[in-house]
């Protein structure tokens, strides 16, 4: 059996490498800038007394309420205190507050958090209630209480605050250690004998840092904000001390005559918070290479005519026709192209196989009819007709959808909203294709429908949720959704390879009924060439984007041209004996 | 179903028991006691003796903590040391204030919150881009410096609105309301914020959904897929979310009651911790804590509303 290389996913997901972390944090500006001003911060604050010609308790009465001057660069208070001089020894004392906070966060989160995850079984169920416990007091007032029992100092409510607040840290390190733990290299660890500490230290947290720093770097913003109100509330720092909240206090007396100083003093903990945030921000997307996918909603990328787009509409006997179809899409900034310039034709009541490994484009080339692709996909053809409607047009595919050509998919599980029910949903479709229906004739509707799709208690059924029904019977139920407006081609995604063998070959037989009694035309993507000598009338075959081989079921399996459709074919045991 | 609220119950009585043991637990870290600061200075010890024994300062601490739980069966919260008043009448008179300011605040970020962050799902680019900029300096400002910017801005320059002071919506319903404008305003940028940020990225993520894909291609509309399915699907974790800011803003009217001069529990709550009055502390403690059991109770509730996999189960 040759190997068959697939070609790129739509989609990639990239595992975060955290190995890298701290360099892909590095290399975002936004990060730099957010670092350098807490640096900045933290060493003018250290050096408050070197930097800072004035005392920020002397008062110099001659001089109050002074706008920004060049002796007074943020002017001064209603005292006449030095605003600068002040915010500078005041943020020792706010950083102080955040700085204890954030160590008794970080020290106790992540050895629960480790504990939990690594230890597992009961140990884990009680940590993990706990947290959610302690994560559900209301923090604030706790916090009070101790203020209130051990009077003046940051100390014993920013370590009160770590405590209470560390559950959410926990939590994050608990799940990446359980994630860790299964991952292969741990298991490896464990197998060459390491001891549980080189394994945590060498494999599990180095791998948690991403996580870590964004926690690290919201809390520090929250804590920021506790500290600050306290000191507004002038609990935790008494006057004059100074401190970043206790100014914005002391602006609040003086709000009548001097609102200036509301200005540096609430500044300074924005500007601290935003650099904190902007920081965390960077640190997520540093630890998840995020891929960019629109809604699909917002924007639409017409489909272009590649040619001269004046050709008539699908000749005569053909139901479909597409020419010279394209489809690239654009990730960052290359474009990669999925599908090149595939043709292909289906007539009424005929089924035609799609056939191609995974990434071949085949899925693509069904969404790309409906026009349903995500925003980056870009769409070109020659020509592209369903009757006689132009599938370049979007508006026109708008009137079809449901209508003229209906789709399944792989996962029927997945394919029906969660939160409504079988009748609820299907109901919305038929509606939607028969106004003039009244409420009762839709419901008749739908009990025929899902007769028709041979579903036994079809009332019963309507009634239920998705989840409450097996796979082959949500497929049924999807497929029954599809028939609702009459189409006249269905274009199923390997409609049968996610469900049981057994019902596999019910949800055949279903399909071909449905032809049969409808002669409906019906586009068959998969990879199995089973499905497609059981079902198919023809077939085309696809790789890298396109056709390489089509023609009638019998003739291709007995005479293959192409060595691609050889290997496919020898790929599928059940047709090795000589199915046909 | 059931089982989920059995659990969530059994949490919620932990809870309480867990803060008000806390609460309790701290004031014997008070040097001095309840009996020495009703008496002041000038009781004699037969009456320090006799106060002590009336208020079971004489019993194990378990003992009181038991005696403490018992009285809250009977909303007996005991009395606040300074004034003697009953905890419970305290509470009951102040919290008036606080239920306006909180109810209007999850209100006005619920409604601006979802209004935005459903503008930003339809409109995308600039909108989303501008509410990532919004949320942040939202999540950055401090609600008592926002609502001394807002005060500066709307009764001192602009004198629209009263700067300090609650006026009784029975009194006067009109003043009343423009007595919460500002407040309610300081405390509800946060909240608008986190909830817009959450539904556009609930509802994105819904969107892209299978199941999303596959009404569509049955011909379903935009306008139905957005306001129905991808809504009541992003509805679970929007309302987790809504929960939160009605938790965080009850928590803010701490820091706003002091700015208005509005006299909550917030505003009570400071007062006692300026003044070490340990019984008013654990009344609001407790008052908090069930706020946010009640809470909590409800939005699992509406998971079960919502979902049709929790009820069912």
């Amino acid at each position: 059996m040759s190997t068959i290389e697939t070609t790129t996913e739509i989609v990639r997901e990239e595992r975060p490498r955290t190995q890298h972390f701290m360099g892909r944090l590095l290399r975002k500006p936004v990060a730099l800038v957010a670092i350098g001003y807490l640096v900045l911060i933290i060493v003018l604050c250290l050096g408050a007394p070197i930097v800072s010609k004035y005392d920020p308790l002397v008062q110099d009465l001659y001089t109050i309420q002074s706008l920004p001057t060049g002796d007074h660069w943020l002017g001064t208070d209603a005292l006449g205190r030095d605003v600068v001089s002040r915010l500078l020894y005041g943020g020792l004392v706010s950083l102080y507050g955040v700085g204890l906070a954030l160590v008794v966060f970080a020290v106790v989160g992540i050895s629960i958090g480790l504990l939990a995850g690594y230890t597992g079984g009961l140990v884990d169920r009680i940590i993990s209630t706990t947290i959610e416990i302690v994560l559900s007091i209301p923090h604030l007032v706790i916090i009070l209480a101790v203020l209130a029992i051990f009077g003046t100092g940051m100390t014993a409510p920013m370590i009160t605050l770590g405590i209470l607040a560390c559950g959410g840290l926990a939590r994050i390190v608990r799940a990446n250690t359980v994630a860790a733990r299964e991952e292969l290299y741990v298991g490896a660890a464990k197998v060459s004998g390491l001891g549980s500490g080189r394994i945590i230290f060498r494999h599990i947290l180095p791998n948690l840092t991403g996580p870590i720093i964004v926690q690290l770097s919201l809390f520090a913003g929250n804590a920021l904000a506790t500290q600050a109100g306290l000191a507004f509330l002038s609990l935790g720092v008494q006057p004059p001390d100074p401190s970043w909240g206790g100014m914005v206090g002391e602006a609040s007396q003086v709000i009548l005559q001097f609102p200036w100083l509301l200005v540096p003093s609430g500044g300074i903990i924005a500007l601290t918070m935003i650099a904190f945030g902007l920081l965390g921000d960077a640190a997520r997307e540093a630890s998840f290479e995020t891929h960019q996918r629109s809604a699909g909603i917002a924007v639409r990328h017409k489909i272009a005519p590649a040619g001269d787009g004046s050709a008539a509409s699908s000749s005569g006997e053909d139901i479909l026709s597409v020419d010279g179809l394209n489809i690239s899409f654009q990730e960052a900034k290359e474009i990669k192209e999925i599908v090149k310039d595939i043709s292909f034709a289906i007539r009424p009541g005929e089924i035609v196989g799609l056939v191609g490994e995974s990434g071949s484009g085949k899925t693509v080339t069904g969404l790309a009819l409906l026009d349903l692709l995500p925003a980056n996909a870009l769409v070109t053809a020659k020509a592209s007709w369903f009757k006689n409607v132009n599938l370049q047009n979007p508006a026109e595919i708008k009137k079809i959808r449901g209508k003229g050509i209906a789709m399944i998919w792989q996962e029927p599980m997945v394919s029906l909203d969660p939160v409504f029910t079988v009748g609820s949903q299907l109901g919305e479709v038929i509606k939607l294709h028969n106004r003039q229906l009244s409420k009762a004739q839709v419901r008749q509707r739908a009990v025929e429908l899902l007769k028709s799709v041979k579903i036994k208690e079809p009332e019963k059924v309507l009634k239920q949720f998705p989840h409450q029904l097996s796979g082959g019977m949500a497929q049924r139920v999807v497929i029954a959704q599809a028939l609702a407006g009459d189409p006249e081609l269905l274009i199923a995604d390997e409609p049968t390879t996610a469900l049981d063998v057994t019902v596999q070959a019910d949800i055949l037989d279903l399909l071909r009924d449905i032809r049969r009694e409808r002669n409906m035309a019906i586009l068959l993507i998969t990879h199995d060439f089973g499905v497609v000598a059981d079902l198919c009338d023809s077939v085309l075959v696809m790789r890298y984007g396109q056709i390489v081989e089509r023609g009638e079921v019998v003739k291709l399996f007995t005479m293959p041209q192409h060595d691609y459709t050889r290997s496919l074919l020898a790929a599928t045991p059940s047709l090795v004996k000589g199915t046909l | 179903m059931l089982s989920i609220i059995v659990r969530r119950l059994a949490i919620s009585i932990v809870l309480i028991l867990v803060v008000t043991f806390l609460t309790y637990l701290l004031q014997s870290f008070l040097p001095g006691d309840a009996a020495r600061a009703m008496l002041g200075l000038t009781g004699s010890p037969d009456q320090y003796q006799a106060m002590r024994k009336a208020l079971h300062l004489d019993e194990p601490l378990i003992v009181q903590y038991w005696l403490y739980l018992a009285g809250l069966l009977r909303f007996d919260l005991g009395n606040s040391i300074f004034t003697q008043e009953p905890v419970a009448h305290s509470l009951a008179v102040r919290s008036q204030v606080s239920a306006s300011l909180v109810v209007g605040t999850t209100l006005v970020a619920t409604l601006l919150g979802v209004g935005l962050g459903m503008l930003s799902v339809l409109r995308g680019g600039i909108i989303a881009k501008i509410l990532d900029v919004f949320a942040l300096i939202a999540w950055a400002t401090p609600g008592f410096w926002l609502a001394l910017l807002l005060t500066t801005a709307f009764s001192v320059a602009i004198p629209i609105f009263p700067a300090i002071g609650y006026i009784d919506f029975e009194k006067d319903l009109g003043g009343w309301a423009k007595s919460l404008v500002l407040p309610v305003a300081a405390m509800s940028v946060g909240g608008i914020a986190a909830i817009a940020r959450i539904t556009r990225e609930s509802m994105s993520r819904e969107l892209e959904k299978e199941y999303i894909r596959t009404l569509r291609a049955s011909g379903v509309g935009t306008g139905s897929l957005v306001w129905k399915h991808a809504l009541k699907n992003a509805g679970l974790t929007i309302i987790t979310v809504i929960g939160l800011v009605f938790i965080g803003s009850m928590l803010g009217t701490i820091f706003i009651e002091q700015v208005f001069a509005l006299p909550g529990l917030g505003s009570l709550l400071i007062d006692a911790t300026r003044l070490h009055d340990i019984p008013v502390i654990q009344g609001v403690a407790l008052a908090f804590t069930l706020t946010v059991v009640v809470v909590n109770l409800l939005v699992d509730l509406s998971y079960t509303w919502l979902n049709p996999k929790v009820r069912t189960s």
